[in-house]
């Protein structure tokens, strides 16, 4: 009953902020903020496909794939029948095992920055102790401190721990490879996981899980039948930041991986000093599709009053 | 069928001084219906948790059939809680949240719809399986978080607070429906309410606690004849409290000689006796007659409040309206406390 007048005010609030001159501002406002999303995405696409693109002209007065031929993603104009893609890709163009990498990272960061980061959460968002306020703002701190200040100091680290793994007989690489570019992701991706998921646990009823447990539930079937349905949309929007983060990492990704752990960040800045717009506009969107296909699945969970909430609420 | 035995059981809270609980001792009876009732705050709901494994007591231990389960891990125990606020799983259905419990026990699908349905009817809400908790009134959610217990068939049922969040015309519905479906399938059940109405009517037994310590343990109506001490009188209305000296079965109190029930103990204490046992005006005859003076009169609808002085005491009385009609404030009254309604504490 409450519900239905709550919606039915803001509803008819609605309607009323959209006559006159406030429907004009409402819908000037919507039209700029898509403009400013979509034009910049629009302009990559005219470059990408562009074969030259000079000032006066709006739109180019020729078309190429000419980007798409050097990034060997097409095969050039003799040879594209399906062998000729098939014996290009077989070769793994340099953007596909790129664009591979990055996936598998991301990958691996967001699966195990859910696994630190969830029993944090709980614990930050379910129970007050002593030096909360510390440990809360030392979570955040990889949000403050510049990458470059203690990624330099972790690969000299690295870089340590390696030899003396290898005197020990294991010789496993941390920097310069796939793991320890993984570990370092993990540095900025954690404040994301954790504040999004201690939100998720701010609102939820612990008692749920007692209940589960009095009926006879152990504690592994908590989690999934009580817990996991709980926070599910948080973890969503948790692992969506997460996969985010890594996957824009450049600079940490250069230091620690020394140049032998080529994600798509890397190419995109190698060939942003070649000058060819062409070239780094069909790298945008290479780079930028899997964000907002992310996004347009997840646009559900991140909407309205949905958005990181979960956690059934206190009854 | 289980018999519960509470011993020396005791809860103190990291960083609190006193004891939530402390050294509480208590025995039901297999198949019997427990209240156990408190002020909010009184230790009652933590004594609950820590016979369903929930919290860690500090000291003591729990029984079941008198054998020690404080080892065992909560979800082992067979006893299930429902909770005040039911906490039916949201984004199951009823058919889901009731036979979570069997499912849980790797329990046949057919048979445990078979069970849900069976145990929905006898909470009388056939046919919602497949409905959502949110569709469902408070009352109904009630019935089915009892349903989802009961379908399991615990060894013990502890209900927490479970008519505290229903309107009245529900609360009189539910308790009797709990009261039916306990003594038909006879589980032992012990449930937690603040309400002294509520433990009188509903339980075999009641076991008072404040302060985190019991009070007294025993059939309601002893709690209004024999209390064990002021503040459990206090706590079922009783008002009238005289000190005295009980011998020879008569109280010496400054207000005159009165006669005691046989049974009353002796020394140094207090008399008390329920001002709804008050014999006023007309009604007053025999033993332990009294002239008073009534001080204040006030009338509550079906009944009448009176405050009357004999000496520098006041004794509080409950009276048919009827009855005191021409009484006056000032006016001089005759009353009688008939010996049987009279007890003394000699704490």
């Amino acid at each position: 009953m409450s519900d239905l007048t709550l919606s039915s005010t803001t509803s008819s609030s609605n309607v009323r902020a959209r006559r006159g001159f406030g429907r004009v501002v409402f819908y000037l406002t919507i039209f700029v903020m898509c403009l400013m999303l979509i034009l910049p995405v629009i302009a990559f696409f005219i470059n990408a496909f562009a074969f030259r693109w000079f000032y006066p002209q709006f739109v180019p007065n020729e078309w190429s794939l000419q980007a798409w031929e050097r990034l060997r993603l097409i095969p050039r104009a003799g040879d594209r029948s399906l062998e000729g893609f098939i014996s290009l890709w077989a070769s793994v163009p340099d953007v596909v095992s790129a664009l591979g990498l990055s996936l598998f990272i991301g990958a691996v960061v967001t699966g195990f920055s859910i696994i630190i980061g969830l029993p944090a959460a709980r614990a930050l968002g379910l129970y007050r102790f002593r030096g909360k306020r510390i440990i809360e703002f030392m979570v955040i701190t990889p949000t403050i401190v510049p990458p470059i200040a203690f990624s330099l100091g972790l690969n000299i680290n690295f870089i340590r721990w390696d030899l003396a793994l290898e005197a020990a007989g294991f010789p496993l690489d941390l920097s310069g490879s796939i793991i320890g570019v993984s570990i370092v992701h993990l540095v900025p991706v954690m404040p994301y996981v954790v504040l999004t998921l201690s939100g998720v646990f701010a609102n939820y009823n612990p008692d749920f899980e007692a209940q589960a447990r009095s009926l006879g539930a152990g504690p592994v079937r908590i989690f999934w039948d009580v817990t996991l349905p709980a926070i599910l949309p948080g973890l969503f929007v948790a692992a969506l930041f997460a996969f985010l983060v890594s996957w824009s990492q450049y600079l940490l990704t250069f230091l620690i991986g020394q140049g032998r752990v080529i994600t798509l960040p890397m190419l995109l800045f190698a060939a942003a000093g070649s000058g060819n717009n062409a070239v780094i506009a069909a790298l945008s969107l290479i780079f930028i599709a899997p964000a907002i296909l992310i996004l347009l699945v997840a646009s559900r969970f991140l909407s309205g009053e949905s958005s990181a909430v979960g956690g059934f609420g206190r009854v | 069928m289980t018999h519960l035995a509470i011993r020396g059981l005791t809860k103190r809270f990291s960083g609190q001084t006193e004891a939530a609980v402390a050294d509480l001792n208590l025995e039901i009876e297999s198949g019997s219906l427990v209240a156990l009732l408190g002020p909010s705050g009184c230790g009652k709901t933590t004594t609950m948790k820590m016979v369903a494994g929930l919290l860690e007591p500090t000291a003591g231990d729990i029984l079941f059939d008198e054998k020690s389960i404080i080892n065992i891990a909560p979800e082992r125990r067979g006893a299930v809680m429902v909770f005040q606020n039911y906490l039916l799983f949201p984004y199951m259905t009823i058919a889901q949240n009731v036979g979570y419990g069997l499912k849980i026990r790797k329990v046949d699908r057919a048979i445990i719809d078979q069970r849900v349905s069976e145990i929905l009817e006898m909470v009388r809400l056939p046919g919602i399986e497949s409905r959502r908790p949110s569709e469902l009134s408070g009352g109904q959610q009630q019935r089915v978080a009892l349903a989802r217990a009961l379908v399991v068939e615990p060894r013990l049922l502890l209900l927490d607070e479970p008519l505290s969040n229903l309107d009245a015309h529900l609360r009189f519905e539910l308790r009797d429906l709990i009261r039916d479906i306990q003594q038909k399938m006879g589980i032992t059940t012990v449930f937690v309410t603040h309400d002294q109405e509520e433990a009188v009517v509903l339980a075999d037994k009641v076991a008072l606690i404040l302060d985190g310590r019991l009070r007294q343990y025993a059939d309601a109506d002893v709690f209004y004849k024999r209390p064990a001490d002021e503040a459990t009188a206090r706590f079922f209305g009783g008002q009238n409290f005289i000190s005295g000296t009980s011998a020879n079965g008569t109280f010496e109190a400054a207000l005159g000689s009165l006669k005691l029930p046989s049974d009353a103990p002796e020394g140094t204490g207090i008399l008390t006796f329920r001002p709804e046992n008050v014999r006023i005006g007309a009604a007053a005859d025999g033993e332990n007659t009294l002239q008073a003076k009534l001080t204040d009169k006030i009338f509550l609808g079906t009944q009448t409040r009176l405050k009357l002085a004999v000496g520098d005491d006041i004794i509080t009385a409950i009276a048919n309206p009827n009855d005191v009609e021409g009484y006056l404030v000032d006016q001089e009254v005759p009353l009688s406390l008939p010996p049987a309604t009279l007890w003394v504490l000699t704490k």
